[in-house]
């Protein structure tokens, strides 16, 4: 992809990024408990016994968790492990009942696989780049520690103790924020085709970690940093950025990067350090001894397999076969939702061009007016495809359909029953739309005698005094053929 | 009037059954002698009010016609490592002094669904760890049993279900749940004189009992004989899905299928387990035993396994480490106790709360569990020792080649005097020599009383059977009772 390079007193440098994120998986359930995994909630409403740590009580897998992590694993062309195993990652924290949290690091459930992100995916000349992920393992979510209910202590809610995540590592191939951020929304953008994490970052259902280094063009790897916890795919942007300037600088003042985990602020803009490499815990990994390892047989993967949707590459690729624009296809497939509704359209048997267009256009430019995401939409796909049907079969022209439109906006009545009380219906009344250009051509009888002398541009100026004196209700075909047997004689 | 205390699970059983007397008669003779023998502290809690609400159901239950269960009228003991809900569960610790379970394990669930009762919660090695039950935060559990030689030295009841030894043996219940780690229900059962298996591992639920190594933990019964264990274990056993290593099988009826008769059963004598120097009682026991195996039909072959001297460094890895691991929950955030110095933070509270709530050997099994895992450690020691695990679980499937069960001692010595190994914890950890392998290897495996010392202290055979085959061992330990002869009993002198 592009080559980004930034500047230094030392001459270029590259940035070698690789990111973890945490995706939490979409589930009923708890990983290892039968309590809520629901967002929100009163403070520890959604805890069982397991989620507290109880004494004797034991951790049940979830299935349900497992298999979303395999559909994940399928959905970037993963290597699936038939074997896997849950380990202890060991640690002290308020947040953490157990004193650890199941995990797994010797043996994930998901293994090698890839993912193919262009730098802007709306534009079909955009090369692309295949980004290598390592390993998708599951484990848990700790709880909240919550500073602010009490003078002088911390208060615990475990509402999301052991709320089940997905750990994607990739590979550090991406070399530049640019490449991170597409990486990041293709990723989000499968996660959310296929279900297994709602990809909501601003209520932590994602998050990244981000591994950022330096080094000279084609040199060594340099020492990474890790930044933690990034919830939004600009403030990651923004912090490789800096981290990577901060380093250089560093660098070239003769500093030397230490490995250490920093947390970004997203108000200043800079990434500071938390920890170093020193004051690193020992985390004492070892298996789960309270569960067996997790087998998967064929059944259970074909099933998996089964029941993953078609993916944006391959969506992508079906709507350009059925006529649409690059673009088109593009932007349509980029977001699930987007291509739901679409579908959704097409399946009130609208015609795929035209779906999209009045798709990405009228309704789009109407959400983005009313500042709406298309879940909100006050429209659904069949009132559209009723006010599209209207249009395909010529009862109303295109631009009689954008007022109906926006009648159905503001009123929420279907556009048949709009076009019925507002007398919106075209006419084909030719004795009508002939009387109306007789009228026109002795207006305008100049005009005529230009545009006969051969200024074709013309045609356009009769079309439209025409449809103005039918109020737009002619339909547009009828009059171009009516003008062309007076006009051209 | 009947002495119920000499009487065992089936007897209780049946007379309640048959009408002979009721289950209340029985609950208030045993909640009598429990709180009679203070002396033993065999006890942390007594609930004779749980006792009698039991026994008076099942009088109830009888005199409607309703089918009684399997444990009907049964007071037992519950071994505080089971948690009961609305009773008071320690793990004989301070950390969880006071902490009263809003559930109930599945396990002592069973057991009441069976009809039995609940004399009272009975004491232990902290947190099960222990051979001699002397590192209880609640003090000591005495022997009943004492010395022939005028001394009245106090003995160990054995670790760490030494409360449900001490109980069973001093006949102040006919019956109680132990969980055995590696030895726990066996080594103090052969202490004093009763009888305890240890099923196959998964066999029963771990839900609801307090963790201390999982992948060894096992909960099994403990009584005065054999028919007894088997009763008792039916009742306890059985799948749950509340815990993932639980086994996935029907309970069979081990009590229907007793049979002392082995025709063509192999008995397996490992030759690594005549340890040099040998205790001469505990030798002279185990040849009476292959003798009694040899009337009762089998043949007694000679067999290896090879890696028997490194079972007990391996467990002495493997369990530290979940224990470590397992006892991280006890922090003072949650529930039990709290020590937070004045002015002090998170990790001020861990430490306080910990080294106050934890007693020394507890202290110093999470420090191991910690070392074995640590960053440059881990495979020197634990994954070395989980190599060594599978070479044991090896040894016994090929020793199942040649025979269809072993017989060994269940411990190398008879009782010992409490104080007498507390300071060299390396001499305790050796009593568990004959008892971790199978323990180990998940197996079934049973201590039978196999006769007395030369000081007059009972001695314990063990029987290891393959995976499953609790039957086999069951049998072999009553073709065993039939024959030791033993009726030796603790004289009552608390």
């Amino acid at each position: 992809m592009s080559e980004y390079r930034i500047q230094g007193n030392t001459g270029e440098w590259e940035v070698v990024i690789g990111l973890e994120v945490h995706a939490q998986v979409t589930s009923n359930a708890k990983l290892f408990s039968g309590a809520s995994a629901a967002y929100g909630g009163e403070p520890n409403s959604h805890v069982s016994l397991v989620d507290a740590a109880m004494p004797g009580m034991l951790p049940v897998p979830n299935r349900e968790c497992l298999r979303q992590a395999v559909r994940t694993g399928m959905a970037i062309n993963a290597q699936i492990n038939r074997w896997s195993r849950f380990d202890r990652k060991n640690y002290f924290y308020a947040d953490l009942p157990q004193g650890y949290q199941i995990s797994q690091l010797y043996h994930p459930i998901v293994g090698e696989g890839e993912i193919e992100v262009t730098l802007n995916e709306k534009d079909p000349d955009s090369p692309t780049k295949k980004i290598g992920i390592e390993r998708i393992h599951v484990e848990q979510d700790a709880g909240k520690l919550m500073h602010d209910q009490h003078p002088t202590m911390s208060f615990v809610d475990l509402n999301r103790s052991g709320v089940a995540l997905m750990e994607i590592v990739s590979r550090p191939d991406m070399r530049s924020p640019q490449e991170a951020g597409a990486y990041l929304k293709k990723l989000r953008s499968i996660l959310r085709y296929v279900g297994s994490c709602d990809g909501n970052m601003e209520q932590g259902s994602m998050r990244a970690d981000v591994n950022v280094s330096v080094r000279k063009p084609g040199g060594p790897l340099g020492t990474r940093t890790e930044t933690k916890n990034v919830n939004s795919i600009r403030f990651m942007m923004q912090a490789i950025e800096y981290e990577a300037q901060r380093q250089i600088d560093l660098i070239e003042s003769g500093g030397e990067v230490v490995q250490e985990t920093r947390l970004f602020d997203p108000n200043k803009m800079e990434t500071r350090s938390m920890r170093s490499k020193e004051d690193a815990h020992d985390y004492r990994y070892f298996p789960d001894p309270d569960l067996l390892p997790v087998e998967l047989d064929d059944a259970f993967l074909e099933e998996c397999r089964e029941s993953l949707p078609e993916l944006p590459d391959a969506k992508r690729k079906r709507y350009e076969g059925m006529g649409l624009s690059a673009y088109n296809a593009a932007v349509l497939t980029a977001e699930a939702e987007t291509a739901f509704w679409f579908e959704d359209l097409l399946g009130h048997g609208v015609d795929p061009k035209q779906g999209s267009n009045w798709l990405l256009s009228e309704l789009f430019g109407a959400l983005n007016k009313l500042g709406k995401s298309l879940d909100e939409s006050p429209v659904n796909p069949a009132q559209a495809a009723e006010l599209l049907g209207l249009v395909a079969d010529g009862t109303i022209s295109g631009s009689i359909a954008k007022q109906v439109f926006e009648i159905m906006l503001e009123t929420g009545q279907g556009a048949a029953a709009i076009v019925e009380e507002r007398g919106l219906k075209q006419t084909n009344d030719t004795g009508a739309i002939e009387a109306e250009i007789a009228k026109i051509m002795a207006a305008n009888e100049d005009k005529v005698v230009e545009y006969r002398s051969g200024k074709d541009k013309l045609f356009g100026f009769f079309v439209g005094q025409t449809m103005k004196a039918m109020q737009g209700k002619a339909n547009p075909q009828v009059i171009n053929e009516l003008l062309k047997k007076v006009l051209d004689v | 009037m009947t002495d119920f205390s000499r009487m065992g699970v089936a007897a209780i059983r049946d007379g309640v059954a048959n009408g002979e007397f009721k289950a209340v008669e029985v609950a208030e003779a045993l909640n009598a002698r429990v709180a009679n023998a203070k002396a033993l502290n065999a006890f942390i809690v007594e609930t004779p009010e749980k006792a009698l609400e039991a026994a008076a159901a099942v009088d109830a239950d009888r005199a409607a016609g309703k089918p009684l269960g399997k444990m009907a009228g049964v007071p037992i003991g519950m071994k505080d490592l089971f948690c009961t809900e609305g009773v008071q569960t320690t793990a004989a610790s301070h950390i969880l002094e006071g902490f009263v379970p809003t559930y109930e394990s599945t396990v002592s669930a069973n057991l009441w669904k069976a009809g039995a009762g609940m004399l009272g919660k009975l004491n232990l090695d902290q947190f099960a760890m222990g051979s001699s039950n002397e590192t209880s935060y609640f003090g000591n559990v005495i022997s009943p049993w004492r010395r022939n030689d005028g001394s009245n030295a106090a003995l160990a009841p054995g670790g760490s279900s030494g409360g449900s030894s001490s109980a069973i043996a001093a006949r102040l219940c006919p019956a109680a749940t132990g969980t055995d780690t590696g030895g726990s229900i066996r080594q103090p059962a052969a202490f004093t004189g009763i009888s305890g298996i240890k099923p196959t591992y998964g066999r029963c639920s771990r839900w609801g009992i307090v963790a201390f190594a999982s992948s060894l933990d096992q909960a099994g019964p403990m009584a005065r004989d054999v028919r007894d264990c088997a009763i008792m274990l039916e009742a306890m056993a059985g799948f749950d899905p509340k815990d993932s290593t639980s086994l996935d099988l029907p309970v069979p009826e081990w009590e229907a299928g007793l049979n002392s008769d082995l025709k063509g059963k192999r008995i397996g004598i490992p030759r690594e387990y005549r340890l040099d120097g040998i205790d001469e009682d505990i030798a002279a026991m185990w040849d009476n035993g292959i003798a009694w195996l040899k009337d009762a039909g089998a043949e007694v072959v000679d067999i290896s396994l090879p890696h028997t001297k490194y079972a007990l460094p391996a467990y002495y890895i493997i369990a530290p480490a979940e224990a470590s691991s397992n006892l991280a929950r006890y922090d003072g955030v949650r529930f039990g106790l709290r020590d937070l110095p004045d002015g002090s933070g998170l990790q001020d509270m861990y430490a306080a709360t910990r080294a106050a709530g934890f007693g020394a050997e507890v202290r110093r099994r999470i420090m191991i569990g910690t070392y074995v895992l640590s960053a440059g450690f881990y495979d020197a020691y634990y994954t070395q020792a989980q190599k060594v695990r599978a070479l044991i679980a090896r040894d016994f499937e090929q020793a199942w080649a040649s025979c269809d069960l072993i017989l060994a001692p269940t411990a190398p010595s008879a009782a010992f005097g409490l104080g007498e190994k507390t300071s060299d914890p390396l001499a305790m950890y050796l009593n568990d020599v004959f008892a971790v392998p199978a323990s180990l290897a998940g197996l079934p495996a049973m201590s039978v009383p196999g006769g007395l010392s030369k000081d007059g202290l009972p001695l314990g055979l063990q029987i290891i059977g393959k995976a499953l085959d609790e039957q086999s061992v069951l049998n072999a330990g009553l073709a065993i009772e039939e024959r030791s002869g033993f009726t030796a009993e603790a004289g009552e002198w608390w």
